[in-house]
């Protein structure tokens, strides 16, 4: 295999693990950390002019470049925030030199595996791509060794290896599909080729298979009713974990579902899967947007409100079309980066408080403006209110759904509403009122929180219009 | 493909379902562990004759990571933990037997509905595989939900597992790649579940996943 721009996403992240592993002295290996991180984008950036022929491994298309850009990008912004995080983890000593190596390592092996599963032209290397990513996030929620991220990890190793084994047998059924019309052996696992004869594969087989696979990935997106592992694992993990959890991995287990979905598009005999997607979708953001409510902890509140987003981008891509694919594109890739910004202030919120309890803190904007209204421009954006991006897509996901279905428009709406109010019921307490908890000074690098929402921001204002024929080009590739 | 072969597949395939039952009621952990033994043994045998029959030298690898693997290598190391733990004469209990036992019955008939409908174009063997292999992965599910005890779990998440290398091995001419990452990944999962019992056990005296329900999740 050449070195082209497709395995060097693989093998920086890939070697930066081993030496950092390897490497005593954590201040360097974060600052490593960040360099490898940037380099990944970079290098990950040059895919969208010079594009590799695939392979029967690897490949890109406008699809999974949209993915690999924002999950490369939202990883080197998060390594930044996860330097000046982790300078504050040891001076309290939560975390020890020797547990920081080993993070760095895992924080890199994160990234290969999502990259993995992302460039993968065979669907047994994406499962294995997705196991690996789990395993290393277990490690990484546990890694406080407290009761809570103990039993967290505990509950997120048995749900998403019960998800994954469900998500192999699927793509076992899907090889079984292939195999009459494709023959034996690698080619009835790559899906450049699967796509190409997928109108002749059995159409009842495919069914099956792809209902475990919407229980098994759908699992890792985090869909109601089998989410119960994500709250938790955001909670207990180190914060920038649950940024990269939340803005990166739901993603890529989502892109699996959407290959799978394109699938059975191909084939016209077997069964529309929008229609499931869009329910599990919509029941997602309903639920989630009511447990809003009763939230204590600061981390979990933003964790149900992953579950409501992840809910909105299934349900958008379940419509299906492209103006809704558009739009489900649109959210998710706002949804990263606007979560992971929030996760980025509240990281050191957290951190200065000394707690994560929402009751333990209040009247941010006057103690630490900075960060107080970072977290208030944040929550401003994630509810969607205008001028910021996922109003935008939001809107785009309810017109383009209203036109084809009003009543499940309305239930959307409602969601999306209710998911607002709570928000902005938490946001009052922890950012305005009397100030509670230590006021002690933040040592914090907002670089990588601004930048995200700024991007945001100008997203909502004015898309370039080559980002636009992209996105749109994607959609119609989605069916 | 029909005739001996076939029956002999078909028998060592059942078998291995049997075997899930047998597991499902085990009320002592280090009788589980010899029960999922045999489980992964049997599933050796039926992975080494479906490389016979599909002339499929690769399998005979799936059969061997199976065999020194799961039915020697990990029961030998969990009945350790456990004596060490002092938990392997601990009887438990979640749901009755004959509950489980109807559950379990209702999940095979349901499995061998789905699949024999949807697979009927394909292979007799091929087919009859693939419906022992989704019980078997549902019997995993139920003793995982069943169980209370880390062990348990454990032993139930490896027994579904087997239900997984035994659907790999029945789909004919699937790539190689996915028995060794599935081996690989059993071997992973271990070594985590592994550091996890041990820092559960460091920190809290137990292995009973119930001490540890006292954190609901939501701080107060």
């Amino acid at each position: 295999m050449s070195l082209d721009a497709v395995t060097a996403i693989l093998l920086i992240p890939a070697f930066a693990a081993a030496l950092m592993a390897a490497l005593p002295g954590y201040r360097a290996t974060a600052r490593f950390n960040v360099l490898a991180a940037l380099a990944t984008f970079l290098v990950a950036l040059s895919l969208l002019f010079v594009r590799p022929q695939p392979g029967p491994y690897l490949h890109v298309d406008d699809l999974n470049n949209v993915f690999i850009v924002l999950t490369t990008f939202v990883g080197f912004t998060t390594s930044v925030f996860s330097a000046s995080y982790i300078d504050h983890e040891l001076e309290i000593g939560r975390l020890t030199p020797t547990f920081l190596r080993f993070y760095h390592a895992m924080y890199q092996i994160l990234m290969f595996a999502m990259n993995l599963a992302l460039v993968a032209n065979n669907i047994g290397v994406m499962w294995v791509a997705i196991e690996l990513a789990t395993l290393t996030t277990v490690l990484m929620v546990g890694i406080y060794r407290t009761h809570e991220a103990l039993e967290a990890a505990w509950k997120y190793f048995i749900l998403g290896s019960v998800g994954i084994a469900l998500a192999l047998f699927g793509t076992i059924l899907i090889y079984m599909a292939a195999r009459p019309s494709v023959g034996e052996g690698l080619d009835a696992m790559v899906w450049t080729t699967l796509i190409e004869h997928a109108a002749a594969f059995d159409p009842a087989l495919l069914n099956v298979a792809f209902v475990f696979l919407l229980l098994g990935y759908g699992t890792k997106v985090g869909l109601a009713p089998l989410h119960a592992w994500l709250p938790d694992a955001h909670a207990e993990g180190p914060t920038p974990i649950s940024a990269v959890l939340s803005g990166l991995l739901l993603n890529v287990a989502l892109y699996a579902l959407l290959r799978f979905k394109m699938l059975l598009a191909a084939n016209p005999q077997a069964l529309a899967p929008g229609p499931l997607m869009v329910t599990m979708g919509l029941i997602s953001a309903l639920f989630a947007a009511f447990m809003l409510y009763r939230r204590r902890d600061i981390k979990r509140m933003f964790a149900y409100s992953s579950i409501e987003h992840m809910g909105i981008i299934t349900f958008a891509f379940g419509m299906g079309g492209p103006l809704a694919n558009f739009a489900g594109l649109l959210h998710m890739t706002m949804h990263s980066l606007t979560k992971s910004a929030i996760f980025f202030a509240v990281g050191h919120i957290a951190q200065v408080k000394g707690t994560q309890r929402i009751a333990d803190m209040g009247g941010l904007t006057e103690t630490h403006p900075v960060l107080g209204w970072g977290l208030v421009l944040g929550v401003v954006a994630i509810a969607g209110l205008p001028p910021l991006g996922i109003f935008m897509s939001e809107f785009l996901v309810v017109t383009s759904t209203f036109t084809r279905a009003p009543w499940l428009a309305i239930l959307l709406v409602l969601a999306i509403l209710i998911g607002l109010a709570g928000l902005f019921l938490r946001l009052n307490t922890i950012a305005f009122g009397e100030p509670r908890g230590p006021t002690a000074e933040a040592k914090a690098s907002y670089v990588p929180m601004f930048a995200h929402l700024a991007l945001v921001f100008v997203a909502g204002i004015y898309m370039p219009p080559a980002l636009v024929t992209w996105f749109q080009n994607v959609a119609k590739l989605l069916g | 493909m029909r005739g001996l072969s076939f029956d002999i597949a078909h028998m060592l395939a059942g078998s291995l379902v049997l075997i899930s039952f047998l597991q499902l009621y085990q009320d002592r952990l280090s009788a589980l562990l010899n029960v999922f033994a045999i489980h992964a043994f049997m599933l050796t045998l039926s992975v080494a004759w479906q490389a016979y029959v599909q002339a499929a030298p690769h399998l005979y690898v799936t059969a061997a990571i199976a065999l020194v693997f799961k039915a020697i290598v990990i029961p030998v190391a969990l009945h350790r933990i456990i004596v060490r733990l002092g938990i392997h004469r601990e009887i438990e209990k979640v749901v009755g037997v004959g509950t489980a036992m109807l559950i379990g019955m209702g999940l095979v008939a349901l499995s061998m509905v789905v699949m024999l409908r949807v697979t009927a174009g394909a292979d007799p063997l091929a087919r009859e595989d693939l419906a022992f292999a989704l019980s078997v992965v549902l019997l995993g599910l139920l003793m995982m939900v069943t169980r209370r005890n880390a062990v348990g779990q454990v032993v139930g998440f490896m027994s579904l597992e087997n239900g997984l290398v035994l659907a790999a091995t029945g789909a004919k001419g699937m790539p190689l790649v996915v028995e060794i990452s599935v081996a690989f990944s059993i071997l992973i999962a271990f070594i985590v579940i592994g550091i996890f019992l041990f820092r559960i056990r460091e920190r809290f005296d137990t292995v009973d996943l119930q001490a540890l329900d006292r954190f609901r999740g939501e701080r107060r």
